[in-house]
């Protein structure tokens, strides 16, 4: 099984060990990983600005770069969710190009769906002493339908104990250009979820998505919370600690 | 209504800072998300009746003017007028023309958001005319000197009790009141006597049904009800697009809109309203008018669009949307807030004057998931930022970003070099807490965050690294 594996340009420039934990999970159940080398960016940012000529420009490079694989794989739910359920809205008008999207967006997985339904992974490697609380990432939830998987996964990683928090389902103001564009309301939204993590007083919030993570991050420390762990999901998983 | 939705960002920031109403937002939030959860337990296929109330929605779309003249038709054989209005003057010319034409002295208001648009109670009042808003939260916002309301269908929820209690005490010479209870008696008492004097009703409609001719009005007060049957002439005022085919279909909608909206199995009041007074009853208005309006509605017919005139105002977007509980409803500058309003409000007063309102938001989807007529709010949010692109509405500095962006995005072989350039500088501004606390460019981030600095080399670098050893 040829897993091509989509780094995503967060991933590629603030956690590149996000990617390597995130591999390390892929053979660890029996997948053969490839990285074509030439990818950068799903497009979404230029999609979600409404700047559709880019967009559809960056999806044909990812269409070409992935359609070999048997699998399109993203240590992220906004750009497996952006694949999957946008590319077909960007060829609508292109119906040679419009069935390889197709083909290449019923390939395309988010990493823990993937890890979970695909690979049936049933050990994982990491280690992890502590309690943790979970985001759920807003492309991942409602466009990926990412919700038991991460969970599932980290159930078997020794050592963790999950405390839900509460409205994890709500959006934690990240929204890609939003945060920028509109950063003081994206700060408060960001400052809500700091204070529902914060209540749960685990030791780390653990996510699936990059944006969402420096997001939280970045509140959190602006707050002064130099403690609370921000970890992606695969780093946990993999038990492999960012590097810094 | 004027239009102060070009102000977004200002008018979010006052609101981000106003704790009363930061305490009010929370307060009713809860409540709104837990009801409409609860309430659709009881539904026993909740997503199939979203996919008929959807399909109906189409359906009447689709054919719109066919069931707009069985409409017309089936009304004037039971008694009424019924009138187009293309514009928001239009609408206000109408009434004040019914109004003279009936020698209307005072003309009591149900809720009508319609009737914002074009701001007719001023145009009534300029007319020399009084009018009295009978449902509670526009009776509040009325005394409150004409205060816009910021839901669809709790137009004054951004207040509390309190502030209601220090208005009515005011503005009836009447002690303070804590209880709310004892506030409602209080407006009802002063509502009361309006009733039994008016000479016109005006109210909205939540929809038209073509097969009776008939408006139907969900309301919890029972203000509805009075307003359209005791005074002389009854004008129901609402979009082209309130259309439903049939009785059966209203039926199928009912079953979602209180849900949605308040949590409600059926709102307290459910009003069908069908031709004037016949000879030997008792109730209902002599003359009977419908203004159907409609004001930027076909214009959003013909676009890509036209998805969101499947809208039954239910309110479940902006309930559920983080950033209307962040900002309020007032920040939106116009009659409709919210993920709907952000669609509605630039189609209908200008892209140029609103183009904020799709911006602003995560797309999240949490209004797509929620709305019972299947809206892909995100989407249609996503469409206007594509026109807003291609007319340059946008920043030339936001333009020059994503361009560069997608530029280097295309080219991997400078993409993986500047990448590499660029996380290593982050890296270094970063220091020993690898924390960036300001960002030249990217203010609107590191205002109130720090940005976690980058480890300091691209995975594409290592990953090379990697595989050649
Ligand atoms: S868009 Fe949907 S959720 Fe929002 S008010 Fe309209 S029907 Fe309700």
């Amino acid at each position: 099984m040829r897993v091509g594996f989509f780094v995503t340009c967060l991933v590629d420039t603030m956690r590149p060990s996000v990617g390597f934990a995130a591999i390390e999970l892929l053979e660890a159940g029996g997948a053969e990983v490839v990285v074509p080398p030439a990818q950068t960016c799903c497009g979404q940012p230029a999609y979600n600005s409404g700047d559709r000529a880019d967009a559809i420009a960056l999806a044909a490079k990812v269409i070409a770069e992935f359609e070999g694989c048997d699998f399109l794989v993203a240590p992220s739910g906004s750009c497996s969710g952006m694949i999957r359920t946008h590319y077909g809205d960007l060829f609508s008008a292109d119906p040679p190009m419009l069935q390889r999207a197709r083909a290449l967006m019923e390939k395309t997985r988010e990493l823990t769906d993937f890890l979970v339904n695909e690979l049936k992974l049933a050990r994982v490697p990491g280690r992890f002493d502590g309690t943790i609380t979970y985001h759920d990432s807003c492309a991942g939830l409602r466009e990926m339908g990412i919700k038991a998987q991460p969970r599932a996964l980290l159930a078997m990683v020794p050592g963790l104990a999950l405390r839900e928090l509460p409205g994890c389902e709500v959006c934690c103001g990240f929204g890609g250009t939003f945060s920028i564009k509109f950063g003081e309301i994206s700060s408060r939204m960001a400052d809500n979820k700091c204070q529902d993590i914060a209540g749960t007083g685990a030791d780390a919030v653990v996510l699936g998505d990059l944006g969402c993570m420096l997001n939280i991050e970045g509140r959190l420390r602006r707050r002064g919370d130099m403690k609370t762990r921000v970890l992606h999901v695969a780093e946990v998983l993999a038990g492999r600690k960012p590097k810094s | 209504m004027q239009v102060a939705s070009m102000h977004f960002k200002e008018r979010a920031h006052v609101k981000l800072h106003d704790e009363r109403l930061q305490f009010n937002l929370k307060k009713m939030q809860g409540k709104f998300v837990a009801k409409r959860r609860e309430s659709l337990v009881e539904l026993d296929d909740f997503e199939g009746t979203r996919d008929s109330a959807k399909e109906i929605r189409n359906r009447a779309l689709e054919n719109l003017d066919v069931w707009l003249e069985l409409f017309e038709r089936n009304a004037k054989a039971r008694g009424a007028t019924v009138l187009f209005a293309e514009t928001p003057d239009d609408v206000n010319a109408l009434v004040l023309e019914i109004a003279a034409r009936h020698a209307v002295k005072k003309i009591i208001k149900s809720k009508s958001m319609v009737s914002e648009e074009s701001a007719l109670d001023h145009a009534i009042e300029a007319a020399g005319m009084k009018v009295v808003e009978t449902d509670l939260g526009e009776y509040i916002l009325q005394i409150n000197n004409y205060e816009p309301p910021s839901h669809i269908i709790g137009p004054a929820l951004h207040k509390s009790k309190e502030e209601v209690a220090d208005l009515f005490s005011k503005t009836h010479g009447t002690p303070v009141k804590t209880d709310i209870a004892e506030l409602c008696l209080e407006a009802r008492g002063v509502l009361r006597s309006h009733y039994l004097t008016a000479d016109m009703g005006i109210s909205g409609g939540n929809f038209f049904v073509a097969e009776t001719g008939s408006v139907v009005l969900v309301t919890n007060e029972g203000n509805a009800t009075l307003t359209t049957t005791l005074p002389r002439v009854h004008v129901a005022i609402s979009g082209i697009e309130k259309i439903v085919p049939t009785l059966e279909d209203t039926a199928t909608l009912m079953r979602l809109l209180p849900r949605s909206s308040t949590g409600q199995s059926i709102s307290n009041y459910v009003d069908i309203l069908t031709g004037i007074k016949g000879a030997g009853e008792f109730h209902g208005a002599e003359h009977m008018y419908f203004i159907i309006v409609d004001s930027g509605r076909t214009a959003v017919l013909a676009s890509e669009l036209r998805e969101a005139l499947r809208c039954i105002r239910c309110g479940a977007c902006m309930n559920h949307c983080p950033v209307y509980q962040n900002v309020g409803g007032h920040s939106y500058g116009w009659v409709y807030p919210g993920p709907i309003g952000s669609i509605l409000t630039p189609m209908y007063v200008g892209l140029e004057n609103a183009q904020d309102l799709p911006a602003a938001s995560t797309m999240c989807n949490q209004c797509g998931v929620v709305c019972p007529v299947r809206i892909p709010l995100p989407d249609l949010q996503r469409k206007l930022r594509e026109m807003a692109f291609e007319h340059g509405l946008r920043p030339w500095y936001e333009h020059a970003a994503l361009s560069i962006w997608s530029w280097f995005s295309q080219r991997p072989a400078l993409y993986g070099f500047g990448t590499a350039i660029a996380v290593r500088a982050l890296k270094w501004m970063g220091g020993c807490d690898g924390l960036i606390h300001k960002l030249p460019i990217g203010a609107g981030w590191t205002d109130e965050r720090d940005f976690p600095a980058p480890e300091g080399k691209t995975f594409r670098e290592l990953y090379k690294k990697r595989t050649a050893t």
